[in-house]
């Protein structure tokens, strides 16, 4: 079956396909610029600085504390939100309704004020540590992602065979582990990357909760930009790009982009 | 050690909805009882409370004179075989058969040993290392079956486990669900709401409605001497006749229906008649004849039906609208005036229903 397509909607393809793309080809060509400042198109080709970005001490520091934030609070986010997705698929009928919005409500709540309000309320409040108070606002800003993804694997299990497990002689406990959690793998790997790469890229949060001595990439990728007008914001965010490109290869290689979706 | 369940008075909660009441069965070493009912009559409650998955409000639950009462479920060593089969989707047909036995430290050449023998025993040796996922629905339920049998359970329990499959694998399913159970000789409860899946596979049926049970008894009792008309209407007698005793001399009663139908008839041939009953019975309880002066029930003949063994009417009469059966020899026309006469070992006398309530 041939279908002609309209010219204008091809058009429309192709421009839509150059708004989405455009700006990342225009950050990589920024990016191997030979010039000491930002721009397109590149004049000469250099890797120079993405030698910078491990030359500059603010930016090795702080790839290492947004890596660190974005492990502890995922985990974190995991050892709640798996324990919060299960117990709400499970219990379905006896528990209320508005309990599952709670959990993706902070996602419903602009970035902003949620860490305005973490800052004003939480972290000032009770004098929390800068790292801990990140480590508190980036769990929060990835926990409904990871009980929305790990929910959406769950609603297609079915506990009997859990049932069928305990009525087998297997604890309760222990078939949480050995039987739920190998079925909701793909599930629970999903939810990992995707809080994993909304954490490294968060700037709304981060800007309120880093401090003096303690800053994430992105906020540090701001600071640069504020004083240097050099491509090496471009080559961070390159960096930033492939690592996330990376991921995602991952996952669709594994599990399908679809999943994602759902 | 007799496997014997006693449940004993047992009354359920779902929060504040009571779902059992004052509930009691006994079943034998090696007996088979189906708990049959519509959806919502307590069946299902009763066999999750047995595994440990409910816990009732009161009551006890034994087997084998050890109170499970407050065990809890993974400790109560019941096979469990369910509707949806409910394998371990991410283990192949070899450890989920296994997994009992893995739990009971059953480990290596053993293990190995009793999951090839009971495979062998349900047809599926051959498919030991595929997943659950490429099985069919029949193949499925086996591998279900094999893993509840393999734990040597003193007691097994099944959950609707064929309302899954198609009709002709039902029937080669139940039976070989039966010879399983019957050649270890294992204590079983089976849930259904299929009749004839209860009737052809169980010693004794309990019938339950509104988390009561209304009959516990053999099908064949239960079939032709339903105890109440709950239990009557279930097995299909279509034919319910509440009448009241009018005049009692000697061995004959008279009695009423409504309409002013009335019938006499004989305590030698229907037992011991209460003063308000129910005359029960099915089609053929009920005779179709055109003699005038017969002791029976005037009807306007209706639509009439071949059954291959005899003709079915359905028939007005004052006492309401009933089926009865006449002759193959001799088909009446739609709009005969007839009557019914009622067949004495097709019938049963219940008390009416009022009573049991």
């Amino acid at each position: 079956m041939t279908r002609s397509v309209h010219p204008a909607l091809i058009a429309l393809a192709v421009l839509v396909f150059i708004f989405l793309v455009g700006p990342l080809v225009i950050v990589v060509g920024a990016a191997l610029s030979d010039t000491s400042y930002l721009t397109f198109p590149p004049q000469g080709l250099s890797l120079r600085w993405f030698e910078n970005i491990f030359e500059i001490a603010a930016f090795r520091r702080t790839i290492v504390t947004s890596l660190q934030i974005a492990f502890i609070s995922t985990g974190i986010a995991l050892l709640i939100g798996i324990p919060a997705a299960y117990a709400m698929n499970r219990y379905r009928v006896q528990l209320p309704g508005w309990l599952s919005t709670l959990f993706v409500l902070p996602v419903l709540v602009p970035e902003l004020v949620l860490g305005f309000s973490l800052l004003k309320s939480v972290a000032v409040q009770f004098t929390i540590p800068i790292y801990i108070s990140l480590v508190i606002g980036h769990t929060l800003l990835v926990l409904p992602y990871v009980v929305r993804v790990i929910s959406a694997s769950l609603a297609g299990f079915d506990f009997s065979v859990e049932e069928a497990a305990v009525s087998l002689g297997s604890p309760p406990l222990k078939t949480f582990f050995t039987i739920l959690l190998p079925n909701v793998r793909s599930g629970v790997i999903a939810a990992f990357i995707l809080a994993f790469i909304t954490s490294i890229n968060d700037v709304s949060i981060s800007i309120f909760m880093t401090g003096p001595g303690i800053s994430t990439l992105p906020i540090q990728i701001l600071a640069h930009t504020e004083q240097f007008f050099d491509p090496t914001v471009a080559s961070v965010s390159v960096l930033l790009m492939v690592l996330t490109v990376a991921v995602m290869a991952i996952v669709e290689r594994t599990l399908g982009l679809t999943f994602l979706a759902k | 050690m007799t496997q014997r369940l006693v449940l004993d008075h047992i009354t359920a909660h779902y929060g504040s909805t009571r779902v059992l009441e004052d509930l009691s069965l006994d079943i034998a070493e090696g007996e088979l009882v189906s708990l049959l009912g519509a959806s919502g009559c307590g069946k299902t409650t009763t066999l999750r409370l047995i595994a440990g998955f409910l816990t009732p409000t009161a009551g006890t639950i034994t087997l084998g004179g050890k109170d499970l009462t407050r065990l809890p479920a993974h400790k109560r060593d019941i096979g469990l075989v369910f509707q949806n089969y409910a394998l371990f989707p991410h283990l192949s047909v070899a450890d989920n058969v296994g997994f009992g036995l893995k739990q009971r430290g059953i480990a290596g050449e053993a293990r190995a040993k009793r999951v090839n023998a009971m495979l062998e025993r349900v047809g599926l040796a051959h498919l030991a290392e595929r997943l659950p996922g490429a099985l069919s629905g029949g193949q499925k339920q086996r591998v279900a079956l094999a893993r509840a049998l393999v734990i040597e359970p003193p007691l097994l329990m099944f959950d609707e486990p064929l309302s899954n499959l198609d009709a002709k694998l039902r029937v080669d399913m139940r039976v070989e669900i039966r010879q399983l159970q019957r050649a270890n000789g294992t204590t079983s409860v089976y849930v259904t709401h299929d009749q004839e899946e209860a009737f052809s596979i169980s010693d004794r049926v309990a019938i339950m409605h509104q988390g009561r049970i209304m009959q516990l008894d053999t099908p064949e009792m239960l079939y032709q001497r339903p105890a109440n008309a709950f239990v009557a209407r279930f097995v299909g007698f279509e034919n319910l006749i509440q009448m009241k005793v009018i005049a009692r001399e000697g061995g004959n009663v008279t009695a009423e229906a409504a309409g002013g139908v009335r019938l006499s008839l004989s305590a030698d041939r229907f037992g011991a008649i209460p003063d308000r009953f129910i005359l029960a019975s099915r089609a053929d309880g009920l005779a179709v004849t055109d003699d005038p002066n017969a002791d029976g029930i005037p009807a306007t003949l209706g639509l009439r039906t071949y059954l291959g063994r005899a003709y079915q009417y359905q028939c007005e009469t004052p006492a309401g609208h009933l089926l009865a059966n006449g002759p193959l020899t001799r088909p009446f026309a739609p709009g005969t005036a007839a009557r019914l006469v009622p067949v004495p070992e097709q019938c049963t006398i219940l008390a009416p229903e009022d009573q049991n309530r």
